[in-house]
């Protein structure tokens, strides 16, 4: 048998070998005449931590819900594990959820939560205690086994609703904006416990989320949703990077939008010609047709230079005002106006203290990009 | 402000002072009272008139002869047993018909509840006594009940319900469903759906989830439920007299027998206490329910 290399970077969905474990084939739900997920097909693997992301309403619920058998499609196929969902309920299948509001059987002890799942299995008496146990242990919860939800804090019911949905050793863990409900501290350290959970029991997770900075953090791939269609499925330093579309550059991250006319050089990059009697502007355009069209430029605060001084380089350099800063402590962002009105943010590290800050209201600046740093993209 | 807050405070003490205690130490007074040929029917009665020595001579009259006198007809006790065993079945028959009503109505889509709510209460806009007469009317040998089935083909003969046991269970089930209803209606409607889901999610079916999830969730609902048509159907007068036959035991019909056709006051009453300290048990049961419930929705 040949096995394939082992690679140092976990990246499936680029191995045609591999086969996923989750398959949707143009998946299509409506409720009545509303379309929530329209013509999905989407492909996850085992031990992926795929998020889901999208303002409410895109559907990434429904799609999970799909996964869950809570709802069955209005067309299409889904495959778990090479076999069609279509006709099984949800206590048949090897997939468990961790639901929004945590589900947790208020009249049950933390405990009795935890083993509910394995006495449906009719699993030995002595076998669920061990893995009760073993639950408990990992979430850190052996403490508090006695006591009913309504008695722990609202950090350690989500952990008790993840030891529960993890507890039948599931081939597959959905997560329902697991997250929501805990303040911003507490959700940081969850998000690396989630990774190390998913890490240490390898159980292929998929969470659905509207924060993207937690689909960032935890995610394997991200697939961004918007009114039931998948805009884009990528990895989170490709999404970042090399958005496909202008709604997913804004959707993601902080970002500046020029729009203007392409000209392709025909060496990949194009010159977006801006505002009049300026320079055009020189990126590489992956996503955009390689023909003459309005398109829209965008480049990320943080890859805008920002200087006192005119730059040695002659491209992607302009001139401007500083309109507004402002300070965060670790960066700061100076919003710039260029000649013709637009505005453009550029976000710099303060690695020197405040004081020894040479830039300030109404200061003439000058922004400058490398010809890589931005993407052109259609409209 | 003192005296304000002293006067809203006592106002439920002297409402239940005038309209609970002092009526409930008459009753009792009669109780330990004789009967007379006199008005009214008992002696002693209090003369304060006559001072302290009158008001000595009256209570050296009371006596307890009235409730000895309830252990030695077996009538009583009879019908003290036929009645809980009437109100525990009826009970239980409420609980059966009542509890999927409750299911359907929290299940209904919401635009449908309140015109449901509103079925269960309308009964109520008529004079209960109205409507017991009317279930003599479908009940009766020529009621509609008998003409329906005879119409159907199901019976030959026109059967005999009124004046039975029967008509007795029919008529408190009617009367008192709501009252099992609404409390089981106001637990499930608080339900959170997302359990059910969660309980189907970790292997159950739908039903093993209604047994683990949905009954254990309406527990409180279900004694409340329970204990408001048990009470009142304990000592129910209107519906046996109405629609039981001579047959039919209850306490309530043996009370009123007792005050108004054999005009023994003193007994009625020792009737009455009794079956108010029978009722002692799940009143105050059905207090610490209630209580557990305000405290589990805190």
């Amino acid at each position: 048998m040949n096995q394939p290399a082992v690679s140092s970077t976990f990246e499936p969905w680029t191995d045609p070998q591999e086969t996923p474990l989750i398959s949707f084939k143009s998946v299509t739900k409506k409720f009545g005449t509303f379309t929530a997920i329209n013509d999905v097909t989407l492909d996850i693997y085992r031990q992926e931590f795929f998020a889901l992301l999208g303002p409410s309403g895109c559907g990434k619920t429904t799609l999970m819900r799909m996964l869950g058998g809570f709802e069955t499609p209005t067309e299409g196929v889904i495959t778990i594990d090479g076999k069609d969902m279509a006709n099984i309920p949800p206590n048949k299948r090897a997939v468990n959820m961790m639901f929004q509001s945590y589900a947790l059987f208020p009249h049950l002890t933390v405990r009795e939560n935890v083993a509910f799942g394995l006495k449906r299995d009719n699993m030995p008496k002595a076998q669920i205690e061990e893995r009760v146990e073993e639950m408990l242990n990992l979430v850190q919860l052996q403490n508090f086994s006695q006591r009913k939800p309504h008695q722990i804090s609202g950090g350690q019911r989500q952990r008790v609703a993840l030891a529960r949905s993890l507890a039948k050793a599931p081939k597959l863990l959905l997560l329902d904006e697991p997250l929501g409900a805990l303040d911003k501290k507490l959700r940081q350290d969850t998000q690396f416990e989630l990774m190390d959970i998913q890490e240490k029991t390898g159980t292929t997770f998929v969470i659905v989320t509207h924060d993207q900075e937690e689909a960032m953090t935890v995610a394997s791939r991200i697939a961004v949703m918007d009114h039931g269609e998948l805009i884009q499925v990528e990895t989170p330093g490709r999404i970042y990077e090399s958005p496909n579309s202008v709604y997913v550059a804004d959707f993601i991250g902080d970002v500046n939008l020029i729009e203007g006319n392409t000209k392709p050089r025909g060496d990949g990059k194009t010159e977006l010609f801006w505002a009049e009697g300026q320079a055009p502007l020189v990126a590489e355009c992956p996503h955009a047709p390689d023909v003459e069209a309005r398109c829209t430029f965008a480049i990320r605060p943080e890859k805008v230079n920002i200087s006192k001084e005119r730059p040695d380089t002659q491209i992607n350099v302009v001139q401007g005002k500083i309109h507004d800063i402002a300070y965060l402590g670790n960066i700061s962002t100076y919003k710039v106006e260029l000649p013709n009105g637009t505005m453009v943010k550029a976000q710099t590290a303060n690695n020197r203290r405040l004081a020894r800050r040479d830039l300030t209201w109404d200061d003439d600046v000058w922004l400058s990009w490398t010809e890589t740093a931005g993407i052109v993209l259609d409209q | 402000m003192n005296f304000r807050r002293f006067f809203l405070i006592s106002v439920p003490y002297v409402w239940l002072l005038i309209l609970f205690l002092i009526p409930f130490g008459i009753v009792l007074k009669i109780s330990l009272s004789d009967t007379a040929l006199a008005i009214p029917p008992y002696t002693p009665t209090l003369d304060l008139a006559g001072g302290w020595t009158s008001i000595k001579e009256f209570f050296s009259q009371l006596d307890f002869e009235n409730f000895a006198f309830l252990t030695t007809d077996d009538l009583y006790w009879k019908s003290y047993l036929s009645s809980l065993k009437i109100a525990f079945l009826a009970t239980f028959l409420c609980l059966l018909v009542g509890f999927p009503i409750a299911y359907g109505m929290a299940n209904a889509p919401d635009e449908w509840r309140p015109t449901l709510m509103m079925l269960v209460i309308l009964p109520f806009w008529t004079s209960f006594l109205i409507r017991v007469y009317a279930w003599m009317g479908i009940l009766s040998q020529e009621g509609l009940l008998n003409q329906f089935l005879i119409w159907l083909g199901v019976i030959g003969e026109p059967l005999t319900i009124l004046n039975t046991n029967v008509a007795v269970y029919i008529g408190i089930v009617y009367t008192y469903c709501p009252f099992m209803i609404l409390p089981i209606y106001s637990t499930l409607e608080k339900l959170d759906g997302s359990l059910l889901e969660a309980g189907e999610d970790l292997g159950c079916s739908r039903t093993t989830a209604f047994w683990l999830i949905t009954v254990p969730l309406s527990k409180s609902g279900i004694i409340a439920g329970c204990f408001l048509v048990f009470i009142p159907a304990l000592g129910e007068f209107v519906i046996p007299t109405l629609l039981g036959g001579s047959g039919t035991l209850m306490i309530g019909k043996v009370l009123f027998e007792e005050f108004f056709s054999n005009r023994d006051w003193p007994v009625a009453s020792a009737v009455a206490i009794v079956l108010l300290l029978i009722l002692i048990i799940p009143i105050v049961l059905y207090q610490r329910n209630e209580q557990k419930m305000m405290e589990a929705e805190q």
